[in-house]
């Protein structure tokens, strides 16, 4: 049996599909059989980020429609034989996701993978509710802004009330804080909320932080997912997100600022 | 506190603004997150009935929803002026 997991935020622009590619491709590496899917019908991106447009031939809608089977739409990925890819239409709008649709597919891919990523669109509307209606775990992308805070809120309240398993009385779904585009030297100077203010509001379990980090962007310039990018402090930050999910403990790093001469000076903590 | 902290502290940070701002916003959104939806206009409407009959404010009216694990309960409260005068409306 699967484990289903929704990276989601409410905002867009925070870094889902980063995320979703990088812990898609981490628990892989770890060699658990994972796919991951793309659940922003209409724009799809996931499959840029992965490296993989090219190679885009069937996708999500087309097996909920039965017009291919899923082994046609899967995309095995090509730095990991255990990860797949399943990519959103581009040409459909949401509507052409069903309850139904989703459920067969989820069903489907459970009795073979370990890991389902599913990578949520923006925003609270059909897309987003679909991609964490069926989820068992919740990782709620977060950035130190006001309104990803909000926003994140939001998305739990939908969560609590609004997934299968509130609707059933089930367990609820795991949330867990990742805190990315981090910045300790903004949030030393006051001038970012830290990741104490944000856990004062949302109290989550914190699953890791991602500082801001050129490595994102180089990592999707070239459709590699970042945590490849094994030197990177972001690639580092995610397969520690990797390792904590799957229950080793590790230590948070990236939190505290590299002080600057000046600042050592003063006796800046 | 750092001869630099000294001098930081003299203008109020955006992160404290920041995080006051969202206590109280989410606070406040949680808390009517779980409301039915019609609550503002069952307020509305209600106090229209009220006003055709008695003279009230438009704060003399509050609707409360109280959730528990048993039930749930609508409460209504209007507070009525201070020497209720049935006031007769001809039109």
């Amino acid at each position: 049996m699967a484990r289903i997991i929704v990276v989601t935020s409410g905002k867009g622009g925070v870094g889902k599909t980063t995320t979703s590619a990088a812990i898609a491709m981490g628990l892989a590496k770890r060699g658990h059989k994972t796919v991951v899917i793309d659940f922003d019908v209409g724009l799809r991106n996931l499959d840029l980020i992965m490296g993989c447009e090219r190679r885009v031939v069937y996708d999500f809608i087309n097996v909920i429609n039965g017009e291919a089977n899923l082994n046609q739409a899967l995309i095995r990925d090509k730095h990991c034989n255990s990860l797949f890819i399943l990519p959103a239409s581009q040409t459909r709008d949401k509507d052409a996701l069903t309850l139904e649709g989703v459920e067969k597919v989820l069903e489907e891919l459970s009795k073979d993978f370990k890991y389902i990523v599913c990578d949520s669109p923006a925003g609270i509307e059909k897309g987003a509710h679909l991609a964490m209606y069926f989820a068992d775990d919740a990782f709620v992308v977060t950035n130190p802004e006001v309104s990803s805070v909000r926003d994140s809120d939001r998305m739990l309240g939908i969560m609590a009330s609004k997934s299968r398993r509130a609707e059933l009385g089930m367990e609820p779904i795991k949330e867990y804080l990742l805190l990315t585009r981090y910045d300790p030297d903004r949030v030393e100077a006051g001038e970012m909320l830290s990741l104490e203010d944000v856990q004062e509001i949302l109290s989550l379990h914190l699953l890791g932080i991602i500082p801001e980090s050129k490595a994102v962007l180089n990592a999707s310039n070239s459709g590699t997912p970042v945590i490849l990018d094994e030197k990177s402090d972001a690639g580092q930050a995610y397969a520690d997100v990797v390792a904590r999910y799957l229950g080793e403990k590790r230590p948070h790093r990236f939190i505290d600022s590299k002080k600057g001469f000046l600042r050592k000076l003063f006796g800046g903590k | 506190m750092s001869l630099l902290d000294y001098f930081r502290s003299s203008k109020s940070k955006t992160a404290t603004v920041a995080k006051e701002r969202l206590q109280i916003l989410v606070a406040h959104e949680r808390y009517y997150r779980n409301k039915p939806s019609y609550l503002p206009q069952l307020q509305e409407e209600l106090l229209a009935v009220i006003r055709k009959y008695v003279k009230v404010e438009q704060d003399a009216i509050s609707v409360k929803f109280e959730q528990d694990e048993n039930q749930e309960t609508l409460e209504l409260n209007i507070v009525l002026p201070e020497t209720p005068k049935q006031q007769e409306y001809s039109s």
